[in-house]
C-alpha cells in the first residue's frame, strides 16, 4: 500500500496571522493527508530541519506580511543545500501578482492567494506531489 | 415593557399572521432553508414585542451615560462630540509615516495610530537577523527613541492623542513617548493615548507573543500602576476582541473571550493591590466591525451592559466611570477582498455604521487595497472621507442609540448577552483566563469556528461578493511597496545611535532592568531611564527573554 502523502504547513518570519495556515493544515488532513504544522515565527533554517527530519514530501508555506521575497527563496536555496531539492514547496498568502512569477522563477512550484477553496489546494497536492520513496 | 392584555393581542395576531404566512410559502418558499448572521448565528424572519417581553427597560436599556450604558456611555453621544477618526498607520521608516500622519491630520483626521513593523511588534531591532526581510513592510520601523522622534516631528503631543498597536514591548514603547513628551516641554500628566498592551489575547489569537502568560501579565500591570500614579489620561490597555474576530472566531466568541480578557486583567491588578476604581476607568477596549450589520451593533449594546455588571457586581466598583465599557472600533480586514478591490469602499461603510449606531468612541476604516499591502494616500483617503461623510452629512449622529427598542436588535442585544455568559461562566470554570489559554480552549473554539466559516464559503451557503459569486476579472491596482533604501537608512541609522550614545549608561540602565524583573520592583521608571539613554527595543527584550523565558506557540489547528 502507497504511503499518505506528508506535508508541513510551516508559518516562517514573524507574522502571526495564522487563520489560513490552521485552516488548509485541518482541510488537508480532512483529506487523508499526513500534516504537520510548525505552528508560529519558523525561521527558514528551522522549517528545512524539520521538514527533513519530518520525511514530508512537500512544504506548505504561509505568508501575509509581504516577507515572501526572501523568505520563500531562502527555503529553497537550504533545501538544495541539504540535497533535498525533491521536497516540492507550495505557499500561500497575500502575494502581489507580480511577484508571484519571480518566487515561481525561484522554485515554488505553486502560489494560493485569497479566494482558494480548500478543494482547491488538496486536488492540486494530489495532482503534483507524490509520497517520495 | 408591554402590559398583558397587549401582548396576548400580540400573540393572537402573530398566529394569524403565521398561518397565512405559512400557505404562502407552501406556494414560494423562502430563498434560503437557513438564515444566519455571518457567525451562524440563526436570524427569525419577524421579531415582535413577544421577544422582549420580558425586557425591563430602566434595568437593562435605561439611558445614555447612565448604568448599564446599553445606549451609550455619554449623555449626549455624538451630538457633543463626534468619535475619534483615528486612522491606524504605519509604513516604511519614521520618515514616510510622520509625513502620512501630517497628510491624515491635514485631511482632517483627529488622533493617530501608529502601526509598527513586526520586528518592532516582536521586541527585535532592525538589524537583528528576525528582522530579515520584514523591514518596514506591516507598519513603521522603530528601534529607539531617535525613531519615535523623527516619527513625531511638527506633532504638538499636548494636542493629539496617540493610539500604539504593541504588545509584548507595550511598556517600552509607552516610555519612549513619555521621554519624547517631555523633550517637547509636554508633561506625562499631560500626554493622553493608548497603548494596547494586550498579551491575552496575542496567545488566543494576534500571536506576537514574546514571553509565557505570567510574566506578560506582570509586565501589563506594572504599566498600569504606574500610569493610574504618573499618566493619568493614558489608556493602559485596549482590550482587543479585533484580532480574535479576525481569526475567525464569531461575533458571540469575540464579545466573551474579550470580556474574559478583561476581567483577567482586573483580577491581577487587583492582586497588586490597587483599587479597582483607581484604575478600572483607564481600561479601554477594542472591537471588530465585520459585515454582518445588526449583529455588530448588538454586540457592542451586549458589550457594554455585560462589563457595567461585572465592574459593578462581581468587582464593586463604585464610580460610574470604572462600570463604562469604551471602545475602537476597526471595521473587518477579513471581510474585504483582493477580488474586485473597489467593493471594500462598500464593505468599510456599512460595517463603519454599524460601529457608530453601535456607539463607539474611535473608528479606523479600512482602506480598499488592504488586503494586498499597506494603503496608498488615494486609498487612505476614501477610507477617512467615509466617516467624515457618515459623521457629517447622512444624520445618523443626530439621535442617541437610534436602534434601541427595535424588537430584533433589543431581541439580538439580548441573546448575544446570554451567549457571552455561558462562555465567561466556562472560563470562571476553568479557572479563569490564563488556565484557559494554557489548556488551548479559546484558541480551539477559534479554530474551529473559523473552519466551519470556510467550509461554508467553499459550499457556498456563504456568499462574499467577487469571491464565490459574482465572481468577475478585474484590473490590477496600484499597490504601496516598500523600497529598499528605507532599509538601508534604517539599519545605518540604528548604527550612528548605537556608536554616539553612552554605552556605558545603556549597560548600567539594563542591569536595573534585569534586577527589577528579578525583585519584581515596578519595571516602567527604569524602562524610561533606559529609553532615554537610547536603548535599543530588543536590548530590553533580550533582558526579559533571559529573565523569563520565551513562549512558543503550541501550534493549535
Amino acid at each position: 500500500m502507497e504511503r499518505k502523502i506528508r506535508i508541513l504547513i510551516a508559518k516562517p518570519g514573524l507574522d502571526g496571522h495564522d487563520r489560513g495556515a490552521k485552516i488548509i493544515a485541518r482541510g488537508f488532513r480532512d483529506a487523508g493527508f499526513e500534516v504537520i504544522y510548525t505552528g508560529l515565527h519558523q525561521t527558514p533554517e528551522q522549517i528545512v530541519a524539520a521538514a527533513i527530519q519530518e520525511d514530508v514530501d512537500g512544504i506548505g508555506l504561509s505568508i501575509l506580511s509581504g516577507a515572501h521575497d526572501y523568505i520563500f527563496p531562502q527555503v529553497i536555496q537550504l533545501l538544495q543545500g541539504k540535497g533535498a531539492s525533491d521536497i516540492v514547496v507550495f505557499g500561500g498568502g497575500i502575494i502581489p501578482e507580480e511577484d508571484i512569477l519571480s518566487l515561481k522563477g525561484s522554485g515554488v512550484k505553486a502560489l494560493f492567494v485569497p479566494g482558494t477553496t480548500i478543494e482547491e489546494a488538496v486536488k492540486w497536492v494530489r495532482e503534483n506531489i507524490k509520497p517520495r520513496k | 415593557m408591554f402590559k398583558e392584555d397587549q401582548l396576548k393581542k400580540v400573540q393572537e395576531e402573530k398566529k394569524k399572521w403565521g398561518g397565512d404566512l405559512s400557505k404562502m410559502l407552501s406556494e414560494t418558499p423562502e430563498r434560503l432553508p437557513r438564515f444566519t448572521t455571518v457567525s451562524d448565528l440563526e436570524i427569525k424572519g419577524l421579531y415582535t414585542p413577544e421577544d422582549i417581553k420580558g425586557l425591563d427597560y430602566s434595568r437593562e436599556v435605561g439611558f445614555p451615560g447612565v448604568f448599564p450604558f446599553t445606549r451609550g456611555v455619554q449623555p449626549s453621544m455624538y451630538r457633543g462630540r463626534l468619535w475619534t477618526m483615528r486612522m491606524f498607520s504605519g509604513l516604511g521608516g519614521p520618515e514616510e509615516t510622520n509625513k502620512r500622519f501630517h497628510y491624515l491630520l491635514n485631511h482632517g483626521e483627529t488622533g493617530l495610530s501608529i502601526a509598527f513593523h513586526y520586528p518592532t511588534l516582536m521586541g527585535y531591532d532592525s538589524d537583528s537577523p528576525n528582522a530579515r526581510g520584514e523591514i518596514g513592510k506591516c507598519g513603521v520601523a522603530v528601534d529607539t527613541l531617535k525613531d519615535m522622534e523623527i516619527l513625531f516631528e511638527g506633532i504638538p503631543l499636548d494636542k493629539v492623542t496617540t493610539s500604539m498597536t504593541i504588545n509584548p514591548p507595550a511598556s517600552i514603547l509607552l516610555a519612549m513617548y513619555i521621554v519624547m513628551a517631555e523633550k517637547q516641554g509636554v508633561s506625562k500628566k499631560e500626554i493622553g493615548g493608548t497603548i494596547q498592551n494586550d498579551m491575552l489575547k496575542e496567545f488566543i489569537a494576534q500571536k506576537t507573543f514574546m514571553l509565557p502568560p505570567r510574566p506578560s501579565l506582570r509586565i501589563i500591570v506594572d504599566t498600569i500602576e504606574y500610569c493610574t500614579k504618573e499618566v493619568p489620561r493614558w489608556n493602559t490597555i485596549s482590550i482587543s476582541g479585533y484580532h480574535i474576530r479576525e481569526a475567525g472566531a464569531t461575533a458571540v466568541q469575540e464579545l466573551a473571550f474579550t470580556l474574559a480578557d478583561g476581567i483577567a486583567y482586573v483580577d491581577a491588578a487587583m492582586e497588586r493591590g490597587l483599587d479597582v476604581d483607581d484604575f478600572a476607568p483607564r481600561l479601554s477596549f477594542f472591537f471588530d466591525s465585520h459585515i454582518d450589520f445588526f449583529e455588530e451593533i448588538a454586540k457592542y449594546r451586549a458589550a457594554r451592559r455585560i462589563w457595567a455588571n461585572v465592574m459593578k457586581e462581581r468587582f464593586m466598583a463604585k464610580k460610574p466611570r470604572s462600570w463604562m465599557l469604551r471602545f475602537h472600533t476597526q471595521t473587518a480586514g477579513c471581510s474585504l477582498t483582493a477580488q474586485q478591490p473597489f467593493n471594500n469602499v462598500v464593505r468599510t461603510a456599512y460595517e463603519a455604521l454599524a460601529a457608530v449606531l453601535g456607539g463607539t468612541q474611535s473608528l479606523h476604516t479600512n482602506s480598499l487595497d488592504e488586503t494586498y499591502a499597506i494603503p496608498t494616500e488615494e486609498a487612505v483617503t476614501i477610507a477617512l472621507r467615509t466617516q467624515q461623510i457618515l459623521a457629517e452629512e447622512t444624520g445618523v449622529t443626530n439621535t442617541i442609540d437610534p436602534l434601541a427598542g427595535s424588537y430584533f436588535v433589543e431581541a439580538l442585544t439580548n441573546e448575544m448577552e446570554e451567549k457571552a455568559w455561558d462562555y465567561i461562566r466556562k472560563i470562571d470554570e476553568m479557572g479563569g483566563m490564563v488556565k484557559a489559554i494554557e489548556r488551548g480552549y479559546p484558541q480551539m473554539e477559534i479554530a474551529e469556528a473559523a473552519y466551519r466559516f470556510q467550509r461554508q464559503m467553499d459550499a457556498n451557503e456563504k456568499v462574499t461578493v467577487g469571491v464565490n459569486k459574482y465572481v468577475t476579472d478585474h484590473p490590477p491596482i496600484t499597490i504601496w511597496r516598500m523600497r529598499p533604501e528605507i532599509e538601508e537608512r534604517q539599519l545605518k541609522r540604528l548604527q550612528e545611535v548605537k556608536r554616539t550614545r553612552n554605552n556605558g549608561k545603556v549597560k548600567e540602565c539594563l542591569g536595573e532592568i534585569r534586577k527589577a524583573s528579578q525583585n519584581g520592583e515596578n519595571l516602567i521608571p527604569h524602562i524610561i531611564n533606559a529609553v532615554r539613554e537610547y536603548t535599543t527595543i530588543q536590548e530590553i527584550c533580550d533582558v526579559w527573554r533571559e529573565v523569563y523565558g520565551r513562549y512558543t506557540d503550541p501550534g493549535y489547528f
